[in-house]
């Protein structure tokens, strides 16, 4: 009777698909270049006038926020970050910071976090710029590959399913379940939605914002500013979705390494990833 | 050594490496002329956008910067400068030459004489700053047509008084744009500002507005024009005294 067994055993060893197209991949990285040249010759930028306004024109005496060094009576200059009109000592980090030679020097970033790293506002607008343009057209093979291709329909746009069993799916993550077989062939609904709002929301309007301050663009396309509610509205949201990229990217990169650094990095680069078959799928 | 530590020392290496890096890259001169050619791109691309004529956003008196930051010279450290501003500049003349047909020598009252052009306009400074303030001046492209420009010429020359070094006089302030924004209606050499005589601190008696660029294009303490057909045998050859220290000719971002 052994013959009416089932041939197939149980199996766990992982099974190689294909996640990720050679367009993706390569838009990928490129992307990670221009994200990471763009945020450092941002703060550069940045630096020329750490200081950050609501409407059309700057407000000097009341910034909403400025990084500054402030000399007290006695003692050494701070660094002092304003907020709101709240005040935080930050030497050594924000608007006081050594420079490369080991020298306190007035800034509103540290040279650790700007490129080029001294005070070169020429220098940082030469990066930034480039690498602006870098960052759109890859982006825009990017968006086309993927609105064409259906990559954007297909492995993008959550199923009413997903979206039905969202609150599931947070409490999976919180308690650092990940999907595994069938379930992890596609992306989650959490990491569907997070890649729709930064490639259809965050980046779209880092480029908008950017091109608001330019008083060109703003000829041009005057509907610019009173998307952004002004020139230096525009800055100060240019700079919040900067940072609010910087915590995508923080936790991008923390999902990446808790849930299988070595399968998702393989992933990015030659396109396979390993899904552990199931019981259920093999018998 | 565990692998994640392992991992870390080498992530810490590379980026280590990488920013370096990137500074010995920056100051390559073959790199920065890589990343100088953006320049151009955006030149042209915004050139397409709404066409070479497309007018700068216009602001109303209530949107006037109550204080309008003063930037760059403040006060020339120039002895005839300071000998024509004692005298309310009724000595001073803005000569025009170059390649033009009639070179002009215009006072003062020969450029108020001209029919004005007031605009209420937002001051954007490449740090990043922006103030609004109201110019009333002559047309520069008004200007340029009494002097009749020669088929050859490309570029408007704008030579100030304010010496950038020390009061070395051969450091002076200078700047240049192309003929299309010299001949844009909002292009105006501006002798009032905010209802008043232009003051010493906003570059008296003379300062160019250039409203689709940044406020270093828009020369203080204007003394000549001149018309040519290259900026390279001007000051560093960059066209103008901040692009001879690294800044984009083109400063409509």
């Amino acid at each position: 009777m052994s013959q009416t067994r089932p041939l197939v055993q149980t199996r766990t060893a992982p099974v190689l698909i294909y996640r990720h197209s050679v367009i993706v991949r390569i838009t990928h990285w490129i992307n990670v270049l221009c994200l990471a040249i763009l945020l450092m010759s941002g703060l550069q930028i940045f630096n020329a006038h750490p200081a950050l306004y609501w409407g059309n024109i700057s407000d000097f005496d009341h910034p909403a926020v400025s990084l500054a060094a402030v000399q007290p009576q006695n003692g050494p200059p701070r660094g002092i970050t304003t907020v709101f009109g709240h005040r935080f000592d930050t030497t050594g980090v924000l608007g006081l910071s050594r420079d490369a030679a080991g020298q306190p020097r007035e800034r509103g970033f540290p040279a650790w976090a700007t490129l080029p790293g001294e005070q070169s506002l020429a220098g940082g607008r030469l990066w930034h710029f480039f690498f602006a343009w870098l960052f759109v057209i890859n982006g825009s093979i990017y968006l086309l590959a993927g609105i064409l291709r259906g990559h954007v329909r297909r492995d993008l746009l959550p199923g009413r399913d997903q979206l039905r069993h969202i609150g599931q799916t947070a409490w999976d993550h919180l308690l650092f379940r990940f999907p595994k077989g069938e379930a992890a062939r596609r992306y989650n609904v959490l990491q569907k939605l997070a890649y729709l709002s930064v490639i259809f929301g965050f980046l779209p309007f880092m480029l908008l914002t950017g091109l608001t301050m330019s008083p060109r663009m703003d000829a041009a396309w005057p509907q610019l500013l009173l998307l952004f509610g002004g020139r230096q509205s525009a800055r100060t949201i240019h700079f919040i979705l900067a940072w609010s990229l910087v915590a995508f990217v923080l936790v991008h990169v923390f999902m990446v390494l808790v849930s299988g650094v070595r399968n998702n990095l393989r992933s990015m680069v030659t396109g396979r990833y390993a899904i552990e078959e199931s019981r259920d799928a093999a018998e | 050594m565990p692998p994640n530590d392992l991992h870390r020392r080498t992530l810490l290496g590379i980026g280590t490496l990488l920013l370096g890096g990137c500074d010995r890259l920056a100051e390559d001169p073959a790199v920065q002329r890589v990343l100088a050619s953006a320049e151009g791109l955006t030149r042209r691309v915004q050139r397409l956008l709404g066409g070479a004529s497309v007018l700068a956003p216009e602001y109303t008196e209530a949107d006037v910067s109550p204080v309008f930051k003063a930037n760059g010279t403040l006060d020339p450290d120039d002895d005839d400068y300071q000998d024509m501003a004692a005298k309310h500049f009724t000595d001073w003349r803005l000569e025009v030459v170059g390649l033009v047909e009639r070179p002009l020598r215009l006072s003062l009252d020969d450029l108020r004489a001209m029919p004005p052009r007031t605009q209420i306009t937002r001051h954007d400074c490449v740090e990043g700053w922006s103030c609004i303030g109201k110019w009333k001046g002559a047309v520069l492209g008004d200007v340029l047509r009494q002097a009749e420009p020669r088929a050859g010429a490309r570029y408007v020359v704008f030579r100030c008084a304010d010496p950038m070094d020390n009061g070395n006089p051969d450091s002076r302030y200078y700047e240049s744009i192309g003929m299309d924004e010299a001949f844009h209606p909002q292009t105006i050499l501006a002798y009032d500002m905010n209802d008043g005589p232009l003051p010493v601190a906003h570059g008296a008696p003379l300062r160019v507005r250039v409203e689709r660029q940044l406020g270093y294009k828009m020369a203080k303490y204007l003394m000549r024009i001149e018309l040519v057909d290259s900026f390279a045998d001007i000051g560093s050859g960059n066209g103008g005294y901040w692009e001879d220290q690294g800044y984009a000719w083109y400063a409509g971002i």
